[in-house]
C-alpha cells in the first residue's frame, strides 16, 4: 500500500491503463503542455507524446465528438472535461452520440470511451461552476456512471472504466483531488456497480455517494459521539445503482437518510427513496429523510454557500429525526 | 458502387483518366437503386409499412454515386438521418435497408434505429445520425484514428447545407485541419433546412467559403452531374490519403421530395414552378443522357438496368415483408455491452 492523494490515483491509473493498452488515450483542454488544469495527467505528455495526450481547444462538443468518433473505429478514449459544468455543451455527443451508438445500430458498434472530470461544488465558484450533475447523467440508458471518493476507488473505478466496452461517465470530485487514502501497489480495479459499505452500525444507514461520502463519514464520526452508529453506504456507482446494498443495510437498520450534493427534485436521492420503499416498506421505522442542495442556484457569498450546501450538520440533523431524537 | 444481393460491388480501383462504358453504367445502377427503392419507400410510407421520420433523397443521387466511387472498401462513411441513398451507394444490402425502414428483425440495426439509423460495420458504414451536425465532430474522431494507426484511409462525411450554421460544425472542421486529419466535409447543398431556404439561413453567398475561416481546401461542384462529384472527390481523398489534410465540398443539388414525408413537396416554402425547373436537371436524366451520347449504353439496356433494379428493390420489400418483427426482450439487448478488455 502506499498513501497518494485522489489526484494521483487517477494519474496513476491512466498511465497503467496507456502502458496496458496503446488504444487509449488521453483527450481534452490543457491535458498536455499544461498538464492538467488539476494536474490529473502531469508527465503523462513526456512519457506517452502528443498523439496519446491530446491538447484541444476549447470545444467541448467538438472533442467529445472527436472521441466519440475515435471510437466507433476502436480506439479507446478517455475524454477530460476541465469540469462537467462546461460538459453541458457537449451533451449532445454524451446522451445522442456515445449512450445510442450501440443501441440504434442494433449491437454494430460497441462505444468504450471514457467521459471524466471535476463534478460538483468547490468554494465560491457560484452558480455555472457549482453543479453536481450525477442525477442528469445516470438518467440516461447506455451510460455507466461512477462517483469514486477515495484515492482507492478513484484509481480501481477509472481503471475498470477505462477497460469497459462501455460509454463510462467518471463524476469526480473537485474537492477531493487532495485528498490522500492508501492505495494498492499491485494492479486491482473496482468494479462498476458495486457499492461499498465505508462504515458500519445498526441504527441507521446514511446511503450516499461521491464527495458526500466524506460528510456523511464526519456526520457518522459525530453521531458516534452520543452513541448512535450508523451504516455509511457509498454507492460508487450511480448507474446501474447496487439495489441489494442499499436494502440489505435498510432492512438491518431500518431507517434510512440519503444524501447527495445536488438538488432535491429527481436526485439521485429520489431514485435511491424509491428503491427503499419499494423494497424495504414493511421494515421502515420511519420515513426517509433527503439531505441535499438547496433548491437555488449556488450563490458566491461564503455565508450563503454555507447554507446552500449540504452538510455534516445537517446530516446528523437528518440522522436524529429519523431515530426521533429531535 | 451498389452492393445488392444479386451484384457484389467490386473493390473501386483507381480512378481511369476516361471512364469506361463499365463505370458509366455502374453510376446509372446505383443511381436508378437509389431512386426506385426510395420510390417503394414512400409507397411503404402511404401503406403505413414503414414509421416515423422518413427523409428520402431523390434528387441528391448522383452525389451519393460520386462519393462512394471514388471510395475504398477500408475507407469510412458517415451521414446525416437522409440517409438511405448513402447506404445504398456504399453497398447495404437493399434488404437489410427496407427491413430496417419497415422495423423488422432483420434490418441492418435489427428495426432498433429505423430510417434515420442505417448502420453497416460490413461496409464501414458508420451511420445516419439524427442531430443535425452532431455527427460532423464523429467524422474528425474517425480521421483522428486514421492517423492516430498510422493508414492511409480516408472518411466521407455528408452533411446538409444547414448544419453549416451549428457550433459543431465549426469544431469539428477547426480540429481537422488544426490536427491534419483525412476527413472529407462534404455539404449536399440541396437549398433547404427543411423549409428554410439557405439565404436566409446562412450569412454569406457560398457555403464553401467557410473552409477559408481554417484555411482548409475547399471546392463547390455541381452535384447533379456524378463525374463533376467523382472528380471533386478524387481530389479531396487524394489530399487525405497523401497529405493527411481535410478538404470542405459544397455539392450544390436538389431534393425533389419534401424534408419528410409529413410535407409537400412544394406549395409553402417553395413553389412548383421552382420545383419543376429543378426537374430538368434529374441527375439520373443528365446521366442516361451522356452515356447515351457518348454510346456508352442504348436505351434498351438502360430499360433492362431499370428493370433489374426494381426487381432488386422488390426483392429488398418481400424480404421486409417477411422478416419478423423484434422479439419482445430486444428491447433491452444492445444497450451495454456485456464484456471489457
Amino acid at each position: 500500500m502506499t498513501v497518494m492523494t485522489y489526484r494521483d490515483a487517477l494519474g496513476a491509473a491512466l498511465r497503467e491503463e496507456m502502458q496496458r493498452d496503446d488504444r487509449v488515450f488521453l483527450m481534452g483542454e490543457e491535458v498536455g503542455v499544461y498538464q492538467g488544469a488539476y494536474k490529473v495527467s502531469k508527465g503523462l505528455l513526456q512519457e506517452f507524446g502528443e498523439m496519446r495526450v491530446v491538447d484541444t481547444p476549447i470545444a467541448e462538443l467538438g472533442f467529445s465528438g472527436v472521441g466519440v468518433g475515435a471510437a466507433m473505429v476502436g480506439l479507446r478514449p478517455v475524454i477530460e472535461f476541465m469540469t462537467w459544468n462546461f460538459a453541458l455543451l457537449a451533451l449532445d455527443q454524451v446522451v445522442n452520440s456515445a449512450a445510442k451508438m450501440l443501441y440504434m445500430s442494433g449491437g454494430q458498434f460497441p462505444m468504450p470511451i471514457v467521459f471524466r472530470g471535476p463534478n460538483g461544488a468547490a468554494l465560491q465558484l457560484s452558480a455555472q461552476h457549482s453543479q453536481a450533475w450525477e442525477s442528469w447523467l445516470a438518467h440516461i440508458p447506455g451510460l455507466k456512471v461512477v462517483t469514486p471518493s477515495t484515492p482507492y476507488d478513484a484509481k480501481g473505478l477509472l481503471k475498470s472504466a477505462i477497460r469497459d466496452d462501455n460509454p463510462v461517465v467518471v463524476l469526480e470530485g473537485e474537492m477531493l483531488y487532495n485528498t490522500k487514502g492508501e492505495v494498492p501497489d499491485e494492479d486491482y480495479l473496482v468494479p462498476i456497480g458495486v457499492a461499498d459499505l465505508k462504515r458500519e452500525g445498526e441504527h441507521c444507514s446514511i446511503i450516499t455517494n461521491g464527495k458526500m461520502t466524506l460528510i456523511a463519514l464526519q456526520a457518522a464520526e459525530q453521531l458516534a459521539k452520543d452513541g448512535i452508529n450508523c451504516d455509511v453506504v457509498d454507492l460508487r456507482t450511480v448507474r446501474p445503482i447496487d439495489v441489494a446494498a442499499i436494502t440489505t443495510s435498510v432492512k438491518k437498520t431500518n431507517r434510512a437518510v440519503v444524501l447527495e450534493e445536488g438538488w432535491e427534485i429527481c436526485g439521485i436521492g429520489a431514485q435511491v427513496v424509491d428503491y427503499i420503499q419499494r423494497d424495504c416498506f414493511d421494515w421502515l421505522d420511519a420515513p426517509v429523510i433527503r439531505v441535499h442542495q438547496a433548491d437555488a442556484p449556488m450563490p458566491y457569498a461564503k455565508n450563503l454557500e454555507r447554507i446552500a450546501k449540504p452538510d455534516a450538520a445537517k446530516t446528523v440533523a437528518a440522522v436524529r429525526k429519523v431515530l426521533y431524537l429531535d | 458502387m451498389a452492393r445488392t444481393e444479386t451484384k457484389p460491388r467490386p473493390r473501386t480501383k483507381p480512378a481511369a483518366p476516361r471512364e469506361s462504358d463499365e463505370t458509366g453504367r455502374e453510376y446509372l445502377r446505383t443511381m436508378l437503386l437509389q431512386r426506385r427503392f426510395e420510390e417503394r419507400c414512400a409507397e411503404a410510407y402511404a401503406l403505413g409499412k414503414v414509421g416515423g421520420f422518413c427523409h428520402l433523397y431523390i434528387g441528391q443521387e448522383a452525389v451519393s454515386t460520386g462519393i462512394m466511387s471514388v471510395l475504398r472498401d477500408d475507407d469510412y462513411v458517415i451521414t446525416t438521418y437522409r440517409d438511405h441513398g448513402q447506404a445504398l451507394a456504399r453497398g447495404v444490402p437493399a434488404r437489410g435497408v427496407m427491413a430496417e425502414l419497415f422495423g423488422r428483425v432483420d434490418g441492418c440495426a435489427h428495426g432498433k434505429g429505423g430510417s434515420m439509423h442505417i448502420f453497416d460495420r460490413n461496409v464501414n458504414f458508420l451511420g445516419g445520425h439524427g442531430i443535425v451536425g452532431g455527427h460532423i465532430p464523429l467524422a474528425t474522431g474517425v480521421a483522428f484514428a486514421i492517423k492516430y494507426r498510422g493508414g492511409d484511409q480516408v472518411i466521407a462525411c455528408s452533411l446538409g447545407e444547414a448544419a453549416v450554421n451549428i457550433g459543431g460544425f465549426h469544431e469539428a472542421l477547426n480540429i481537422a485541419q488544426l490536427w491534419k486529419l483525412p476527413a472529407i466535409y462534404i455539404i449536399e447543398n440541396n437549398r433547404y433546412g427543411m423549409g428554410t431556404a439557405v439565404e436566409r439561413a446562412a450569412a454569406g453567398a457560398n457555403l464553401y467559403d467557410r473552409a477559408a475561416a481554417y484555411s482548409m481546401a475547399c471546392a463547390h461542384v455541381d452535384g447533379q452531374d456524378v463525374y463533376a462529384v467523382r472528380a471533386a472527390m478524387q481530389e479531396a481523398v487524394e489530399r487525405g490519403r497523401t497529405e493527411s489534410l481535410p478538404t470542405l465540398l459544397e455539392i450544390r443539388t436538389y431534393r425533389y421530395m419534401g424534408h419528410s414525408m409529413s410535407d409537400a413537396a412544394s406549395g409553402t416554402y417553395r413553389s412548383k414552378a421552382e420545383l419543376e425547373q429543378d426537374l430538368k436537371r434529374d441527375p439520373i436524366e443528365l446521366h442516361k443522357r451522356i452515356l447515351l451520347e457518348r454510346k456508352q449504353i442504348t436505351e434498351a439496356e438502360i430499360a433492362a438496368l431499370d428493370e433489374e433494379m426494381k426487381k432488386v428493390v422488390q426483392d429488398a420489400w418481400d424480404f421486409a415483408d417477411q422478416s419478423p418483427e423484434p422479439p419482445p426482450a430486444a428491447l433491452f439487448e444492445d444497450i451495454l455491452v456485456d464484456s471489457h478488455t
